[in-house]
């Protein structure tokens, strides 16, 4: 079976927000006014969080890349009291919008708290209205949304390979935050596959996951040199 | 044999019924405001998204989680307090299970109105009975708060039949509902003996229901590993803080029913005294688990407890948290410990304290976990908008507007459980306590 997973190294992420900005792109990701923001409301399926240790002049500060973390046993998919949250065949924790009730009690369950809300109904400024996905549907007023893995992005690759007469390979299906990042710190692929380049990077002993005492297994493996990347904690 | 009652007795708790006054169309008027302007946020709430409350992203929950679980903690006044008190026998209950069941019935509605206010989707509610997953927490709130429901409204009928029955004999108002509700009541010695059957086994009954309901609330919380929500204290602290709650919240009703109708021929010192020394017990329970669970946290001290527990006891929630610590456990303690101090007054006063305290334990929990995840992050700050006010003002004002009609409609005391206790309490107890010494007990 498939277990689709995530590679990122921090090592060459340079904190460009490239990925950001793809990912809002790729999946019709509504804006938030100034106002909104500030009041802790943007959607950000892909988000940089900064690690700071230390104080000024011996400050360490560092940044990380954190979509959905697809974890094998998420918190999330279980508090759900509809199945509007789940964990498909291939591992990737999905989101129903048109099922989901919006009682936000998986995003108030999630360790990573990578799960959002639509507190309004999603909006785009005019000129941007042309450029939405036609690949992803645009989510409704009062429902949770998060990063999917680009889900539509395997439909559509399988659907190729299908034309193609040949089985999925490496490459086919590859999230836009992955696609995107100019210092390709982000590798995705099947973990179950020992072969795959994800499946190498993990064995590396720079690896490790966030929050990895919280027993989630998340899809999403980091790699660095810098130890104090691992314990963090606010 | 027919053993009708005597209506000369007890003409006072007839009078409110079906006499709407002019203080309480006034009191109305003022509640029915307060309710419409709440309808209105509501609307517009509905219309605009919850963007129009001061949640956010990680404060998912706030003012309609609170008092979601503050209503519920208070319907365990009623059904449990009043099961407890006919099981044991305590002749004192009689002229206040009533007023404490009612409680529990209306309040629940509020509950679970304050879930559906706070879901982003309320259209799609049955979605809930449709595709259920039973491993969620919600689902086991949903099913033991409709089994409650159900029960605690039994539980409420019940013994209100034979009252409902003394109505339609006595009235011409209304006569068709009264009839309809009294189910042919004639107080024949086989439905006397049916209903005390039925009550005594829906006493049991709704003991472990009312138990289970607050459990799962908790556990809402509590099945999460978000820090200072993953604690098994949760579902005990959680049934003793709901009775507590209950408690206050039925000292309050039946000071404001005794003092509106003057029933102080019924409701006496000695049951506030009763019930006062009960809240006097809660409150160091509540001391006793809040103590517990702090020092659990404190002493284990990781980090991501820690933080919550700081922005409790020194950060940006040491108000509401300290406030709490002196609503819930230093006044009403200094009141009630002191018997010349635990009177109708001073039970009210800590009563009022406590239902403050209770609130804002309910918001302590909720809140400042939420604010503090574990991935450092920008947050937003939590402060209610004028729409989350409005929408906890509309229930409480609702809440007290049902309560006012229930007393226009039956009788707030249970007539014919006073009348029975005139008749045969008196001697069933001194007959009973007989039975407690061995030899001859001689009467003086």
């Amino acid at each position: 079976m498939v277990r689709w997973g995530m590679v990122i190294d921090l090592d060459k992420c340079s904190g460009c927000q490239a990925c950001v900005v793809a990912c809002k792109a790729e999946n019709n990701v509504p804006f938030a006014s100034p106002e909104e923001a500030q009041k802790g409301r943007v959607i950000n399926w892909m988000e940089i969080i900064p690690i700071i240790e230390g104080e000024y002049p011996e400050l360490k500060a560092r940044l990380i890349p954190r979509p959905c973390m697809h974890c094998d046993h998420p918190p999330c998919t279980k508090v759900c009291p509809v199945y509007a949250t789940f964990k498909n065949e291939e591992g990737l924790v999905a989101q129903v919008y048109k099922r989901c009730i919006g009682c936000r009690y998986c995003t108030t369950a999630c360790p990573y708290t990578v799960k959002y809300f639509n507190w309004h109904k999603p909006a785009w400024p005019e000129e941007m209205r042309a450029f939405l996905n036609p690949d992803v549907s645009v989510r409704q007023k009062g429902v949770v949304e998060k990063c999917t893995f680009c889900h539509h992005r395997l439909q559509k690759a399988r659907e190729k390979v299908q034309v193609e007469k040949r089985g999925l390979k490496e490459g086919d299906y590859v999230p836009a935050c992955a696609q995107t990042c100019p210092t390709r710190a982000i590798t995705f692929g099947d973990l179950d596959d020992p072969h795959s380049s994800v499946s190498k990077l993990k064995q590396s002993p720079r690896a490790f996951k966030l929050l990895e005492e919280l027993g989630t297994e998340p899809k999403v493996i980091y790699l660095s040199e810098e130890r104090f990347y691992r314990k963090v904690v606010v | 044999m027919d053993r009708r009652i005597d209506m000369t007795d007890d003409e006072k708790l007839f009078e409110p019924i079906l006499n709407f006054g002019i203080k309480f169309r006034i009191t109305a008027m003022i509640l029915g405001t307060v309710i419409l302007w709440a309808l209105f946020a509501w609307i517009y709430q509905l219309r605009e998204g919850l963007g129009v409350t001061g949640l956010n992203r990680p404060v998912y929950w706030g003012f309609y989680i609170t008092n979601f679980v503050f209503f519920i903690g208070i319907s365990h006044a009623g059904t449990l307090i009043s099961a407890i008190l006919r099981l044991t026998n305590a002749e004192w209950r009689r002229s206040i299970t009533r007023s404490a069941e009612v409680i529990t019935v209306l309040v629940l509605f509020f509950g679970v109105g304050n879930i559906l206010v706070d879901m982003g989707r309320m259209d799609r509610i049955l979605n809930v009975f449709k595709h259920p997953q039973f491993q969620s927490p919600l689902l086991w709130d949903v099913t033991s708060i409709s089994i409650y429901l159900t029960a605690s409204s039994i539980y409420l009928y019940l013994p209100l039949i034979p009252d409902i029955a003394m109505i339609r004999d006595r009235t011409k108002k209304l006569r068709w509902f009264y009839s309809m509700l009294a189910l042919g009541w004639r107080g024949t010695e086989q439905q006397r003996k049916w209903l005390e059957k039925a009550i005594a086994f829906m006493a049991i009954l709704v003991i472990p229901i009312a138990v289970s309901v607050h459990t799962v609330v908790s556990w809402v919380f509590a099945m999460t590993i978000q820090p200072m929500w993953h604690s098994t204290i949760f579902g005990p602290y959680f049934v003793a803080g709901a009775i507590f709650s209950g408690i206050a919240a039925l000292i309050i009703a039946m000071a404001l029913i005794r003092k509106v109708y003057r029933l102080e021929g019924y409701l006496l010192p000695i049951q506030f005294n009763n019930l006062g020394i009960l809240l006097l017990v809660m409150s160091l329970f509540w001391f006793y688990f809040t103590f517990a669970e702090f020092l659990t946290s404190f002493y284990g001290a990781e980090p991501t407890h820690m933080v919550v527990f700081w922005s409790k006891i020194s950060g940006e929630y040491a108000p509401f948290f300290w406030t709490m610590f002196a609503t819930c456990f230093v006044i009403p303690f200094v009141i009630l410990c002191n018997k010349r101090t635990r009177t109708i007054t001073g039970t009210v006063v800590a009563s009022v304290s406590v239902t403050i305290g209770m609130w804002l334990e309910r918001f302590t929990i909720v809140v400042p976990t939420l604010l503090n995840p574990r991935l450092p992050y920008e947050r937003g700050l939590y402060s209610p908008t004028w729409v989350e006010w409005s929408i906890t003002a509309g229930s409480f004002a609702t809440f007290i507007l049902l309560y006012m009609l229930f007393t226009k409609l039956f009788p707030i005391v249970s007539i014919w459980e006073m009348m029975e206790g005139r008749k045969h309490a008196v001697r069933e107890v001194s007959e009973r306590i007989k039975t407690y010494f061995s030899g001859d007990v001689k009467d003086e």
